[in-house]
């Protein structure tokens, strides 16, 4: 028992330097030589590309609802992942048409995405379906051609990986970064 | 399309793996590769192991059990002293005693049930050193105890069942540090982030929006995450987190992490016990069941959401996508979070709590099956190897001999065992939901009403007592009541099944072995498979049919109520 | 090799009762009644405690009834008299299979009468005691009409005595002292002669006692498997105690109020109670199933070995072939004519009662139809002796001899004459044919051999198939050299044998099995076979065997037939099946049940739960009662089948499982389903409602 004791305490120490600090700190050094731009969490001038954003009115292209649940801890830093309704509850029910009638306000077709909020609550991303619902709407609250933002969607579509994983989708900020480069 | 090849090349890999996998386990465990020597003596020589001298299943169990409890004190004490601790970049300071308690537990039982939100409650320092130090030695510790019952399959008349801490540092040092770090650089290069620099503040220079976007030591810890079917993610979100699975290519990566070593073992126990049609047997019997789950919730998934289609507002062309990320889509979230569910990883991909009723139904239920298809790393083995008994118990008489499954004579030592070890489960899993919703502690957990808040509830037991430490995260679980509630079912499912499997292995162990014959009842047979996913889904059934039909089932069916 | 008179039995379906095996119907109507009482007799719970899934129910029916009385109505007294049926149903079964033992045990102590004992006093004078009194070692005689008092061993005299009253055998069996035939059993007639017997049982300890004992079940002992399955029955009935329990606080937080009736009706259809009610009635019946084949197990254990046993160990001699040689051929030698030789050899064989020699008189009838004849004249007959080793007879100056080769031509070298040179060929060409040559001489001139031929008995070619189907290895025992052995061993078709065989390599040959892991089964009678029966897993002592044989071995064979081993083992094999199936089935018809009461349970709070009402049943009510109704029916529709057995046919072992799998597994899931709807529509036609 005794011995027992003394040999748990040893080997919780020995693992405590070998899997808690060697190995995560050699994946770091590694990972910050070999990806130190994702390492660091794939940031732009814009914010990360990786971590969804609000973006207020229809001049802009509009992720998932995310920024209506989200959460903030200490520092402010941003709380992934806390808001997960059941599939028959009415506040569901009521947040999804709040939604949809937020959208049709400022003149956006709600679709599926965009009244629903994902996972994580930082969803990056939105279908290329959805994207393209947006088009007539942004266009015509920038003043361009719909082709124009029509081909802007199409071109930052990310097919699926591998060509089969997951499914086909578009990075809001990265889409809206190009659009605010588009004159 | 793309979920159709997403399966095919899993089965590819998954087989591959079985096979190589599951021999260098093997090999590992019978100590037939030696190329870290040269870091394992001197650990034994500290600790004052003699690796080649073997102990009883008492001992065994004796080491087992201290060693955890020691693992539960380190990991609490380093909870509780995290603020005076270096690597704190938020600040976040002390956790506390019952959140402490609770996470120390789930955490070296191999749980990872989490109530709390890693981004707001744990230090850099805590997610490395206290968590995910666990989430390699839990992982160990089950892959011994497996190994350990397999030996005393393999062995006749032997009075011990292996060194549990030669198994220990092995099962650590020679497969999950090297998979793991290999996968972990996988996870950065795709987008995980691995950085020890803090939180960044990112202005939009389009709009001039602010985010404080956490970050932190993630990708090396998301790669032993799902190998060691923990669970246990840095972010709240988990594996829906963009910085924990990134892309489609590292979710798919994870499906497969938490499945190769709960798979591969099988091959391990088919070689170890000398016949290969064995372990065959087994993976067969848990790739019916996955195969099914899996089916079955990724169609209810890509049905609408209810709730969502009550509103009349949007058609829901891809499914249910509450909850749920667009890189993902239901169908491969479906995939993870059955995967994560039956391997009591507990990790998720999407919220589980949104799934459709009979999506959540099917992962409910793919816990409520015991985690055996194919369960936790080892736990899976071990576990399953107990349904095989009763399976082996029932078939042998039903052929008029006294039941022997490889050999040993199934009697009534064996049969006390195995059915300790596979109810144990399921009356943790009642009486703590009972008394949850009986009291007000309990009943104030719930986020939701109805039959759904009974489904969180109920979920939420099912997946400490199984280890596995998913969440139907409607449930507020950071009280007094459901921390210490959670940490008794976390406890009792993971070492009240443990010790009567080392007893199990001891017993059979110094059993000798009857030679097969053709009156000898068969387990390495389609008939055997079948009958024991008959042995597994009808213990399941039998014990969670009134619950679940007041959970998800009544939810299922209300069609076109909300509640 | 004693071998009863009587063809030996081969049928495993067809036993001859006889004996104190009086089969009796499954139904008889004196057990019928007497079990009917027995049922009520045994609701004492100090008994019901032992069986802890029918404990459960009988607390469960109290509950219901406390309930009934609080909330009277039909439905509350209709459950709490059905769950009562289900306790007493379970009763009747076991008071069932007990009852056939016991009419068997009343008959037995029917005959043993009380006897009175002539006890020898240490002075040689006699004294009259009860036969109760006597103690072990006593000396007791017995005269022609006497009932021997107790079991014991004849240290003089030899006696002709009728073993009916065991073994049904009417034929008398002769016992002499000394040897292998000295044992005697109490209870037994003297019929001749005046025998001198030392008691070896203790008072109470008496063949007969045991017997007694073991037919009526009085000191059934569960056995290793049984154990077995009754913890795994146990522990199903404690995990469903908390699956329904915790339906009270389930239901309440749904707002639903749950009927404690109802609950303990779930419970009581959930835990497995079939198999529960049942199982200790398979074991009798099992035990049971042995005596109707005359064959006493001292343990149930022994017969749940049997099951298991992976190599049997079969004597030659009146197992495998006919207890003796019969003539085949006559090979006359030297251009001799075959009718001169079988005509000579007839002669010889006139006089000799053995049957080798009957059965040359018959091979010479049905050859060259040399009928049986006075030789007349002078004549004289040559017993065979052991010096000799051989046999004939003088007439009119004619000397004929049949024997051993060696010892025939001795002979006639001895007169002058010469062996011819092609004899030796035909001696060793019999031989390697697992025969056994005698050679004929008449005077001084040898004629030829007589084929005396070991017969494989009919039919046990194709037991020892399907013993081999069902991976049971049989290894024949005997005495003969390697070379006859061989020979058949092929014939029989046994899969190994042991030539020569002494008690020490016959016991060499039970380790080395058992070391390997295997259980072995084997039969003996003599008292050298004793440490071997012993030894042996299964150990079947003939009952003309002696005491040591008899309390080395675990089972007695009444009717002394080596064959019985492989009836043993089917019915070891076959109470197991018997257990395991029924289990199955208990569980299985869970599923059924589970869809006419949880439906019925929350159908108020959670209407759409009706969905799951897949049957269809006519109100909650119906429902609960429907499955209640179903679950105390289906023990009385299974006493049939727990009493007989479920069919064993010799096949291999998952050709035996699938079958058993479709017959209990998937016709336990879907029979309830269809009988609960029909008592459901009954109790609808019948308003019960």
């Amino acid at each position: 028992m005794l011995v027992n004791l003394r040999r748990s305490v040893v080997l919780s120490v020995l693992f405590l330097a070998i899997c808690g600090l060697a190995y995560p700190l050699a994946g770091t050094g590694l990972s910050q030589l070999l990806f130190h731009h994702q390492a660091n969490g794939s940031l732009t001038p814009y914010g990360s590309t990786l971590i969804g954003q609000t973006w207020q009115g229809p001049e802009w292209f509009q992720g998932r609802p995310d920024g209506t649940v989200l959460t903030t801890g200490p520092g402010g830093v941003v709380v992934s992942g806390t808001n997960q309704p059941g599939p028959r509850s009415k506040s569901l029910e009521q947040a999804v048409a709040r939604q949809a009638a937020a959208l049709k306000k400022e003149g956006v077709v709600p679709t599926n995405d965009l009244v629903t909020t994902s996972g994580s609550l930082v969803d990056p991303d939105i279908s290329p379906a959805d994207a393209y619902a947006q088009v007539d709407a942004v266009a015509a609250a920038r003043g361009l051609p719909i082709a124009a933002v029509r081909r802007l969607v199409s071109s930052h579509i990310h097919t699926k990986e591998l060509g089969f994983l997951g499914e086909d989708y578009v990075d809001v900020l990265e889409l809206n970064v190009a659009l605010g480069h588009l004159h | 399309m793309g979920f159709f090849w997403t399966i095919v090349v899993l089965v590819i890999l998954l087989g591959v793996s079985w096979r190589y996998l599951g021999s260098y386990m093997a090999a590992v465990y019978e100590g037939r590769v030696r190329y870290l020597w040269w870091v394992e003596r001197p650990i034994y020589r500290v600790l004052g192991v003699d690796p080649e001298a073997e102990q009883s299943w008492q001992r065994y169990a004796g080491a087992l059990v201290v060693f955890s409890g020691v693992a539960i004190l380190v990991t609490y004490l380093l909870l509780r002293v995290q603020g005076l601790l270096p690597l704190d970049p938020q600040h976040l300071g002390a956790v506390s005693p019952a959140l402490s308690w609770n996470t120390a537990v789930s955490f070296a039982t191999n749980t990872n049930w989490q109530n709390y939100a890693g981004e707001s409650t744990m230090s850099y320092l805590s997610q490395m050193v206290a968590l995910a130090v666990q989430q390699f030695v839990s992982a160990s510790v089950g892959i011994a105890v497996a190994v350990a019952l397999v030996r005393g399959f393999a062995r006749k008349s032997s009075p011990t069942v292996g060194n549990f801490w030669v198994d220990l540092v092995r099962g650590v040092l020679y497969i999950l540090l090297p998979i793991a770090f290999s996968a972990g650089l996988v996870f950065v290069g795709q987008g995980a982030v691995q950085t020890l620099a803090g939180p960044v503040t990112t202005h939009n220079a389009l709009t001039g929006a602010k985010q404080v976007i956490p970050r932190g030591p993630v990708g090396f810890m998301e790669a032993i995450k799902e190998l060691g079917t923990n669970g246990g993610g840095f972010f709240n979100a988990n594996g829906a987190h963009p910085f924990e699975d990134p892309t489609a290519l590292t979710q798919f990566l994870s499906v497969f992490l938490v499945l190769a070593i709960p798979f591969s073992l099988t091959y391990t126990f088919g070689k170890m016990v000398g016949n290969r049609r064995q372990g065959v047997a087994l993976a067969a019997a848990m790739v019916i069941i996955f195969g099914t789950w899996v089916g079955f919730t990724s169609y209810a998934e890509s049905q609408p959401n209810p709730a969502v289609a009550a509103a009349h507002a949007v058609s829901q062309p891809q499914g249910n996508m509450v909850g749920k990320e667009v890189r993902f889509g239901p169908l491969s979230t479906s995939l993870y979070n059955v995967a994560s569910t039956q391997t009591s990883t507990g990790s998720v991909s999407g919220a589980n709590d949104s799934f459709t009723p009979m999506g959540g139904f099917g992962l409910l239920t793919g816990m409520m099956l015991g985690e055996v298809t194919p369960g936790g790393v080892g736990s899976g083995l071990y576990t399953i190897l107990l349904f095989a008994l009763v399976a082996v118990f029932l078939g042998g008489l039903m052929v008029g001999r006294t039941p022997e499954y490889l050999g040993k004579k199934i009697q009534a030592r064996e049969v006390k065992l195995a059915a300790l070890g596979v109810l144990v489960m399921p009356v943790t899993v009642l009486v703590l939901t009972a008394i949850a919703v009986s009291i007000h502690a309990g009943r104030a957990g719930p986020g939701n009403a109805g039959p759904h808040g009974f489904t969180e509830i109920l979920y939420a037991f099912t997946s400490q007592a199984n280890n596995n430490g998913s969440a139907f995260a409607g449930l507020n679980g950071n009280t007094a009541f459901y921390n210490v509630a959670g940490s008794i079912a976390m406890l009792l499912g993971r070492f009240a099944i443990i010790v009567p499997v080392l007893a199990l292995a001891g017993v059979l162990a110094a059993k000798s072995v009857v030679p097969a014959g053709l009156g000898t009842f068969r387990t390495d047979t389609p008939l055997f498979t079948g009958l024991l996913v008959a042995v597994i889904l009808i213990v399941g059934g039998l014990t969670f049919f009134p619950a679940v039909s007041l959970g998800p089932v009544v939810e299922a069916l209300s069609h076109g109520r909300l509640f | 090799m004693a071998v009863p008179a009587g063809s030996p039995q081969l049928s495993p379906g067809h036993p001859t009762p006889r004996g104190v095996a009086q089969a009796r119907g499954l139904f008889d109507r004196e057990i019928l009644a007497q079990a009917a009482l027995g049922a009520f007799k045994k609701l004492d719970p100090r008994l019901q405690v032992k069986n802890p899934v029918m404990f459960v129910v009988l607390v469960g029916t109290v509950v219901t009834f406390v309930e009934a009385v609080g909330h009277p109505g039909v439905f509350s007294w209709s459950i709490t008299i059905w769950l009562f049926l289900t306790v007493v149903f379970a009763n009747f079964a076991e008071a069932m299979a007990e009852g056939r033992g016991k009419a068997q045990a009343e008959t037995l102590r029917r005959m043993r009468a009380e006897t009175e004992a002539r006890r020898l006093r240490p002075d040689g004078s006699e004294e009259l005691v009860a036969a109760a009194a006597l103690a072990k070692g006593d000396l007791v005689v017995c005269e022609a009409g006497d009932l021997i008092p107790s079991d014991g061993e004849i240290t003089e005299g030899v006696a002709s005595v009728d073993e009916s009253a065991i073994t049904g055998e009417s034929a008398p069996v002769i016992r002499e002292s000394g040897g292998d035939r000295s044992a005697v059993t109490g209870g037994t007639k003297v019929l001749s002669d005046r025998i001198l017997v030392r008691i070896t049982a203790e008072r109470g300890q008496t063949f007969m006692d045991r017997m007694i004992g073991l037919v009526e079940g009085a000191d059934r002992q569960k056995t290793p498997n049984e154990i077995a399955l009754t913890i795994l029955l146990a522990a199903l009935t404690i995990v469903f105690l908390p699956v329904v329990v915790v339906l009270q606080p389930f239901g309440r937080y749904a707002g639903a109020s749950v009927s404690v009736v109802v609950l303990v009706a779930l419970l009581v259809c959930l835990i497995p109670t079939t198999i529960g009610a049942l199982l200790s009635a398979i074991g009798i019946a099992g035990m049971d199933r042995l005596v109707q084949r005359n064959v006493l197990a001292m343990s149930g254990r022994a017969v749940e070995a049997a099951g298991d046993v992976q190599t049997l160990l079969l004597d030659k001699t009146g197992t495998i072939t006919f207890g003796n040689r019969m003539a085949s051929a006559f090979v006359p030698v030297g251009g001799r004519m075959e009718e001169d030789l079988a005509e000579a050899a007839q002669l010889a064989s006139l006089a000799d009662e053995t049957p080798e020699g009957r059965s040359i008189v018959v091979l010479a009838k049905q050859r060259f139809s040399i009928r049986e004849r006075d030789p007349g004249g002078r004549r004289e007959f040559i017993p065979f002796s052991a010096t000799t080793r051989m046999s004939g007879l003088d007439v009119d100056g004619r000397r004929i001899r049949k024997g051993a080769a060696d010892a025939v031509c001795r002979w006639v070298t001895e007169q002058g004459g010469v062996v011819p040179a092609g004899l030796g060929q035909i001696v060793e060409q019999i031989s390697r044919a697992g025969s056994t040559p005698l050679v004929v001489a008449d005077g001084a001139e040898i004629l030829g051999a007589i084929e005396l031929k070991d017969v494989v008995k009919q039919g046990i070619r194709e037991r020892f198939e399907q013993l081999r189907a069902v991976g049971i290895r049989t290894v024949m025992i005997t005495g003969d050299n390697p070379l006859t052995a061989a020979t058949i061993a092929q014939e029989a078709g046994v899969d190994d044998y042991l030539a020569e065989a002494t008690p020490e390599a016959k016991m060499d040959l039970i380790r080395a099995e058992q070391e390997g892991g295997r259980l072995v089964a084997m039969s003996g009678d003599g008292t050298n076979d004793a440490p071997a029966l012993a030894q042996a897993d299964v150990g079947v002592a003939m009952n003309t065997g002696t005491t040591a044989a008899k309390e080395a071995g675990n089972m007695v064979d009444l009717d002394s037939n080596p064959t019985k081993l492989i009836d043993i083992v089917e019915v070891g094999k076959q109470l197991l099946i018997t257990r395991g199936s029924l289990t199955t089935f208990s569980i299985a018809n869970d599923v059924a049940k589970y869809f006419a009461i949880i439906p019925a349970l929350f159908v108020t709070t959670y209407p759409q739960l009706n969905t799951l009402n897949i049957m269809k049943l006519h109100s909650p009510q119906s429902a609960v009662l429907s499955a209640v109704i179903f679950n105390a029916l289906v023990i009385i529709a299974l006493i049939p089948l727990a009493l007989r057995g479920v069919r064993f046919r010799p096949a291999s072992a998952p050709s035996i499982l699938r079958r058993n799998v479709w017959i209990y597994g998937v016709g336990g899931v879907v029979v309830p389903f269809i009988f609960i709807k029909l008592i459901d529509l009954f109790l609808t036609a019948v308003r019960w409602y």
